[in-house]
């Protein structure tokens, strides 16, 4: 089934477009990297799909029972962050705020829920300890805990392993396929076309030219051999 | 302590630490918000808004400013806090620049148009509010005893939607909270706050109430509820130690409440060096 049908999106700021004639679609367990150059639109285009900006034109449809708020978000971690006093805990019970509505505090199953999730993510030990004082992977897998708390279905992760140190890097990528793995699509921006490569099902390639298609497609295409040698000689 | 008693046999003393305590609790609790936003300055730059609004009221002669006053600052709030992140003028300066225009123009305003005798004790005064928390009447006290109650309510509803907002904006729009609703209120309270914090400290040393507070409790504590309540407490502790302080010994309220609130930040950010071990 799709959960997310892209139809013709243009994208851009003040009409002026980075992005034109983008069509795509995310079906249930999928996991889809998008990539691109810096400055391709990449962090435009998930914006748009997390409704924080609007497209100029074209149209986002979610269909089989998701709407649009059931989108779990793995945003870049802000400066704000960086220093904020909040306990784990707090900051993955608020992964429930959208669900709340007007209703001012958290009840019992979403207490359990998120109790689950920091399980799931092996940080149920540190639900106490403070945000700031955590490793950047331990960070990671708070926001992780939190977006599941958002979702069960669809998660979006805006370059997930930036930062991190190739260990914690490979132990991410398990963890996300796991998800995927357990039903829960995946849709992340990524530099890492080797790993995107590796890990994913299908891939949005935004630049000049655009590809979508399985990954296999991708390796394949022109596109994807000129990206994939590039990229390779870079690392 | 028995000078202390007489002077608690006064009413308007009892007035002025009725207030103070609200006042103080209520800055304390938008505070941790308002530092983790990178919005410290919010208090200075509204407090001259008010200050430039009440110079206006003076002119028109205006028997209750505050008809004046809380509309003016809740807008210029609103606008701050909205424009934040997409204005073509940035946050820092956005305030910078509505906080020295009002104090500018309310000076002005005062000068021009004056009709006091003593100009520069007016305006000493609604600097550095002197006096005025000496000569408040009971409406007065009744009009900030029900406005600061309403706003420790609507703190404590909304807390863990502030909490969410203020962590991570982008996730908790994108999940479908209201950002923009929530980011409103909180500048609806904090205008709220400063225009009744001005009869205490007066407009320059509100950013201190705001900001100390909220440092001291975060140089200790390291969860949002933890560092919230401590910085109520605290607030309210050096709040009344100063006041006690100045009817005691004769020193301006204001600047002594904000003295106090420097020596305890001082002190917090002493326990935290030792409790941090590094």
């Amino acid at each position: 089934m799709a959960q997310l049908i892209v139809e013709d999106l243009a994208l851009g700021y003040e009409s002026q477009a980075i992005i034109e004639g983008l069509n795509f679609t995310v079906n249930k367990g999928d996991y889809l990297c998008i990539v691109g150059e810096n400055g391709s639109g990449k962090t435009t285009l998930m914006k748009t799909l997390l409704n924080l900006r609007s497209p100029i034109s074209g149209k986002i449809t979610t269909g089989d029972d998701i709407k649009r708020n059931e989108i779990g978000y793995l945003p870049q971690q802000t400066v704000v962050q960086k220093d904020f006093p909040a306990s784990v805990r707090e900051i993955v019970m608020s992964g429930f705020q959208g669900q709340c509505g007007m209703r001012p505090f958290y009840n019992k199953k979403e207490k359990k829920i998120a109790e689950e999730n920091m399980e799931r993510m092996g940080i149920a030990d540190l639900a106490k300890r403070c945000y700031r004082d955590l490793s950047g992977g331990q960070q990671q897998r708070v926001l992780l805990a939190r977006a599941l708390c958002a979702t069960r279905k669809i998660l979006l992760l805006d370059e997930p392993v930036s930062g991190l140190d190739p260990k914690v890097t490979t132990e991410m990528y398990n963890l996300i396929s796991e998800l995927n793995s357990e039903g829960i699509t995946i849709i992340m921006i990524s530099h890492d076309i080797a790993a995107a490569v590796r890990y994913s099902s299908h891939i949005l390639h935004i630049g000049d030219k655009v590809f979508f298609g399985t990954r296999d497609e991708y390796v394949a295409s022109d596109i994807g051999k000129v990206f994939l040698m590039q990229q390779g000689g870079e690392n | 302590m028995d000078i202390l008693i007489s002077y608690l046999s006064y009413s308007f003393v009892r007035y002025a630490l009725i207030v103070g305590v609200l006042i103080s609790l209520c800055s304390a609790l938008l505070g941790v918000t308002l530092v983790l936003k990178r919005f410290s300055f919010i208090g200075d730059g509204l407090s001259h808004v008010a200050f430039g609004a009440m110079a206006i009221a003076a002119v028109l002669n205006l028997s209750n400013n505050m008809i004046v006053v809380l509309p003016v600052t809740v807008l210029s709030a609103i606008l701050l806090l909205r424009t934040g992140q997409n204005a073509k003028i940035k946050g820092d300066a956005a305030i910078a620049m509505i906080s020295v225009g009002a104090l500018a123009f309310g000076y002005l305003i005062m000068n021009i148009f004056s009709t006091s005798s003593n100009l520069t004790g007016d305006v000493c005064s609604t600097l550095f509010g002197s006096m005025s928390i000496l000569t408040l009447t009971p409406n007065e006290v009744l009009i900030c005893a029900i406005l600061s109650v309403i706003v420790i309510i609507v703190f404590i509803l909304f807390y863990n939607k502030i909490f969410a907002v203020t962590f991570d904006e982008n996730f908790a729009k994108a999940t479908g909270t209201r950002a923009d609703l929530y980011n409103l209120l909180i500048a609806v309270i904090i205008a709220v706050i400063i225009v009744l914090a001005m009869n205490l400290v007066g407009s320059l040393l509100i950013s201190a109430l705001v900001i100390f507070p909220a440092l001291s409790a975060m140089r200790i504590f390291r969860n949002f509820k933890q560092v919230t309540i401590f910085s109520a407490v605290l607030s309210v502790v050096s709040s009344l130690a100063g006041m006690l302080i100045s009817i005691l010994t004769g020193t301006p309220v204001g600047s002594t409440i904000v003295a106090v609130d420097v020596v305890v930040f001082g002190v917090c950010w002493l326990i935290g060096l030792i409790k941090g071990g590094n």
